[in-house]
């Protein structure tokens, strides 16, 4: 069974899409999604676990030997994050179902959690995968699965949102294709592993070099790093804010983890960093994100919108880490994936509870919340504080991490800005709780009625991912010790 | 387990406990949880406790010597006492602020070690904002915000300060450091931030007055002092704090003079008082040390009754404005009392607090030879006098009859003015029960004939003067504040030239704040219109124009790496 775990992992969520078309059950087909995503957690903690105790594992699926068929290749990395997308698509599943409900005519609730299903088996397909080619293919299946969900938004302008996001999403994958194209072309291969060990002695470099071009465009499209991120506020802002929730935590999270895989594994951080310069790109692209996205975001009237802003800059932080291509480096980029995923998740849960009683997320009209949803604020505030890096935050340990590294590297000015952008998060989310907890309500405020806290099973849902966020704050050796063990393993090449 | 029922955490666990409880428990849980704290502090001993090791780093929860000792045992008493006077306060969101807020303060005295001190010294930055915040006006709201900014931008400076000065040395203890390197600066400056250095210290008279009744005197006991408290431990004998300290005492004394609201003057003088405090620390000495320690004590109770009164008078007659009031001694006699307690504890009159504590530093100042220092802080005690001590309780209670007549104040803001008012006295004709929590043993005698002597001239002098001046009706006291009573002092040393020096200041401070606030302005206008909604940077750019952005992105990548 245990050899076996790697399948399972992408085979179940697989399976369970189209159950649950054949069902056409909203209630059912919830909990088929559910259960599955739930299964899928608990062989990516398994995983994890097998690969702490006996390093990475090769899986030739199908039975099919490396250069034929597909690969998988586990290390600590790629089940860490497969671990995160199943355990954030499980919880967001179970807060989705009151959320949906009121969003989505229930007539097409299957059609909804098979496009789930079909999203997630993508993420993990594209983390848990050694094979190049077989990336291209989870991508666009998760992608497809992506563009129908955001559109499932009861805002007309969902759909306008979902089809740039096909788009610009579109041309990002057919970036990595022609990438992996070119690769092939050099090299013979599309086994990651065989890549990393041909790309060095190719005899066509420029070959190689536009391969790491395209691919280098292609993920940072779908990373949503800065300045292609264009398509990421709209969606984020029109699709049901569930389906936020769920892509904040993962969808972008699993692109950066394509450009580790790519960049430290594939083509080699000497490759990357010491012949081609990726600092330039990198760099720019971070301090520009996190720095201006932050700006937008203070300015925000839309709370969806204004935390888009914030996740587009909260991944230039990401982003950061990794152009310094050192440990520490990698290692707080890492862990700020994680520590991000659970923050923003949460706090759109957050916003999903507000939108289901008030019915609208426009940061002027929520004034004196706190009266009416006091969970729902405090939840907002706990992750909102993390967002911002207050000690005994997971944040905390990001940022604290993050600096560190920049120090270790010389680069004082990215530690300053860092921290200078840190305070434009101060304003941002400040600004919402003064809103919530003492603006005194005008006409058509909240203050007149009475308590109306959203329903338990979003509540829950929202408080597990706050607490935690807050555990591994004040225990961030624990997710720190992962981050280092897996920046270790992508310096050191494969195995 | 014990690090779990550590000072700082029984405020934290109360806070996270406050909202649970009914009304009255609520307020009970606020006068209860400093007295715990108090209790379990003086139940520790000398050394290191609550040791915990987070991400590689050995955190000190609980250094108790004599140094934080004092200021721990100070902190929990303002904290009761803070609670004893906002027992009719039914706001849980301000209960749960000033629990959390007395608690981080507490662990920022306590902490062992930098990135402890950094994880209260935010604690306390962001629970304040929400005792401003309570105040629930538009005004309040961007006071708080640019509190709350300045605050967190003083614990980023910590934060950059102690990761520079770990990555020199290794260390991350919080011991003597020195102006020795970036990293010792970055901390110093962060420290100047929350100890209102001048030039750092608008927040102070910014966010104070801006508080709710309650909440500023929560906050007048425990930022700054906790920042008077991390210089002593980290930058004592630093002789550039000595001028610096000397600059807090003599500034503020203008601004002071001429300010028309009550709690702003109050603000000054604290900042000014804190002056007395950094020139302690700067000169180094046990003495002067031990001087500090003590005045912070002191300051933080008389602080803290007059900040008591002038709410009381506000919770009455809702203003606080020098202008618009006056006559009230008739219909608030206990609460006038206890003003002028403090008015005479804050001006250092002999048999009063601030005697005993003011004393130690002077004598510091004069015995190490900073003899012009020792003349700014004796010229800024005659000020003090003017502004604090004749200035709040005369335009409060006195002068000119307003015709308001408010009631008492209520039974409990009497009783928490009476204890402190009760301690300012006790201390001031005790000095020994002092004398015996200071950091250094000492052999100090404040009452000898030499110094009551040189006190009861300034004092009863510039008291003289301000009786005549308003017996010849020379002062004008219905002008907004007045800064003739100060003439006096100065009269001696410039005639007539002060009230244009004055106005200089005020006008060229003018200058520079309003020429700051345009740039600020246009810089935040600039950002503003590429960032709004529906700005360059904030709507739905169009497919065309992110294709355009990706093509100018796989340009510049080609080129770079083709390059």
């Amino acid at each position: 069974m245990t050899e076996q775990l790697p399948a399972l992992q992408i085979l179940i969520t697989m399976l369970a899409a189209p159950v649950c078309v054949l069902v056409r059950h909203a209630k059912v087909s919830w909990a088929i999604a559910f259960g599955a995503n739930v299964f899928a957690f608990w062989v990516a903690w398994q995983l994890l676990l097998q690969v702490q105790d006996t390093g990475a594992i090769r899986y030739a699926l199908g039975g099919w030997a490396a250069p034929t068929g597909i690969e998988y290749y586990i290390d600590t990395v790629n089940a860490a994050i497969v671990m995160l997308v199943a355990g954030i698509s499980s919880v967001v599943l179970l807060y989705a179902y009151s959320s949906v409900s009121k969003a989505i005519p229930k007539a097409k609730h299957y059609l909804f959690y098979a496009a789930w299903l079909l999203c997630v088996t993508g993420l993990m397909g594209i983390v848990i995968t050694g094979d190049a080619f077989n990336v291209f293919v989870f991508l666009e299946v998760s992608s497809l699965a992506t563009y129908m969900l955001i559109s499932f938004g009861d805002d007309r302008r969902a759909l306008t949102a979902s089809f740039r996001y096909l788009i610009l999403g579109s041309v990002g994958a057919s970036f990595i294709l022609i990438g992996i194209g070119f690769l092939y072309a050099a090299t013979g291969t599309l086994n990651m592993i065989d890549l990393a060990e041909r790309i060095p002695d190719s005899q066509s470099q420029r070959a190689v070099l536009v391969a790491f071009s395209f691919i280098t465009i292609g993920v940072l499209i779908k990373a949503a790093v800065f300045p292609l991120h264009a398509w990421l506020p709209n969606a984020y802002t029109y699709a049901p804010v569930a389906v936020t929730a769920f892509l904040a935590g993962t969808a972008t999270k699993v692109s950066l983890y394509v450009l580790l895989r790519f960049f430290f594994s594939v083509f080699g951080e000497d490759y990357s960093f010491g012949q081609l310069f990726l600092n330039g790109i990198l760099l720019p692209a971070a301090i520009g994100g996190f720095l201006l996205m932050s700006l937008v975001a203070v300015f925000q009237t839309d709370l969806r919108r204004m935390l888009a802003y914030s996740s587009v800059a909260q991944i230039g932080y990401i982003v950061a880490g990794f152009s310094m291509a050192s440990q520490a480096g990698l290692a707080a980029g890492i862990v700020h994936i994680v520590n991000h995923a659970l923050i923003k998740a949460s706090l759109f849960m957050a916003v999903g509870c507000i939108i289901y009683r008030v019915g609208h997320a426009h940061i002027p009209s929520l004034d004196n919340l706190f009266k009416r949803m006091p969970f729902t604020c405090v939840a907002f505030m706990l992750s909102g504080a993390g967002l911002i890096g207050i000690p005994l935050t997971v944040g905390f340990v990001s940022k604290f991490t993050l600096i560190g590294a920049a120090m270790d590297e010389g680069w004082w000015l990215l530690a300053a800005l860092i921290l200078i952008s840190s305070l434009l998060a101060v304003i941002y989310i400040g600004r919402v709780v003064e809103i919530m907890l003492f603006r005194q309500s005008r006409e058509g405020g909240q203050a007149s009625t009475g308590m109306a806290e959203a329903p338990l099973s979003m509540l829950i849902p929202m408080y597990a991912l706050v607490i935690v966020a807050l555990y591994f704050g004040i225990y961030g050796s624990e997710t720190l010790g992962v981050a280092n063990e897996a920046a270790l393993q992508l310096l050191g090449g494969f195995k | 387990m014990s690090t779990v029922f550590a000072p700082p955490f029984i405020f934290l666990f109360a806070a996270i406990l406050c909202p649970l409880l009914p009304t009255r428990w609520r307020a009970l849980l606020l006068l209860g949880v400093p007295v715990i704290a108090l209790i379990v502090i003086l139940g520790y001993a000398t050394g290191q406790h609550a040791i915990v090791n987070v991400v590689g780093f050995e955190l000190t929860f609980m250094r108790v010597d004599k140094l934080s000792l004092i200021f721990g045992i100070i902190f929990c008493i303002a904290a009761f006492l803070a609670g004893l006077y906002a027992w009719h306060v039914r706001d849980h969101i301000q209960q749960i602020a000033t629990l959390a807020y007395a608690g981080s303060a507490v662990g920022g005295v306590f902490a062992g070690d930098l990135i402890t001190l950094f994880l209260w010294w935010e604690g306390t930055a962001v629970a304040s904002v929400f005792l401003i915040w309570a105040r629930r006006t538009p005004a309040a709201y961007s006071t708080g915000m640019r509190y709350l900014i300045i605050q967190v931008l003083s614990g980023v400076l910590l934060l950059a300060g102690l990761l520079v000065h770990y990555h020199d040395t290794g260390s991350i203890a919080f011991e003597h450091l020195g102006l020795v390197s970036l990293g010792t600066w970055l901390i110093f400056l962060s420290f100047g931030i929350k100890c209102a250095f001048p030039f750092l210290h608008n927040w102070l008279q910014d966010a104070y007055p801006a508080a709710t009744i309650t909440g500023t005197v929560v906050l007048s006991a425990f930022t700054t002092k906790m920042a008077v408290y991390a210089l002593a431990r980290g930058y004592a004998g630093t002789e550039m704090l000595i001028y610096i300290g000397a600059i807090m005492t003599l500034f503020p004394i203008f601004f002071a003079e001429i300010e028309n609201d009550l709690r702003r003057v109050l603000a000054y003088s604290l900042n000014n008082q804190l002056g007395f405090m950094v020139v302690g620390v700067g000169i180094g000495t046990e003495m002067a040390l031990n001087g500090t320690a003590a005045h912070a004590f002191c300051h933080i109770l008389y602080k803290s009754l007059l900040f008591m009164s002038v709410g009381a008078v506000m919770y009455r007659t809702g203003t606080s404005k020098a202008s618009e009031l006056g006559g009230l001694y008739k219909s608030m006699p206990v609460t006038m009392v206890c003003c002028l307690i403090g008015a005479a504890s804050i001006s250092a009159f002999p048999l009063f607090s601030g005697f005993v504590s003011k004393s130690l530093i002077l004598d510091a100042s004069a015995s190490n030879g900073y003899y012009m220092v020792w003349l700014a802080l004796l010229i800024a005690s005659a000020g003090v006098l003017s502004h604090s001590g004749i200035k709040i309780p005369y335009f409060t209670f006195f002068a000119h009859d307003s015709g308001k007549r408010p009631a008492e104040a209520p039974v409990h803001m009497r009783i928490a003015m009476i204890l402190t008012a009760a301690l300012c006295v006790l201390i001031g004709v005790f000095p020994g029960l002092l004398y015996g929590l200071l950091p250094y043993d000492i052999e100090y005698q404040p009452y000898t004939v030499d110094h009551v002597l040189v006190q009861m001239q300034l004092l009863v002098f510039a008291l003289l003067a301000f009786v005549f001046l308003m017996k010849t009706g020379i002062h004008p006291p219905e002008v907004r504040a007045t800064n003739i009573d100060t003439d006096v002092v100065y009269r001696k040393f410039i005639p007539s030239v002060f009230p244009i020096v004055v106005s200089l200041i005020v006008a060229a401070n003018s200058a520079i704040r309003s020429a700051a606030l345009n740039v600020i302005g246009g810089g935040v206008g600039l950002v503003e219109r590429v960032s709004k909604p529906d700005a360059l940077l904030a709507r739905g750019w169009s497919v065309a124009s992110m294709m355009f952005v990706v093509i100018v992105v796989m340009c510049l990548v080609l080129i770079l790496n083709l390059w």
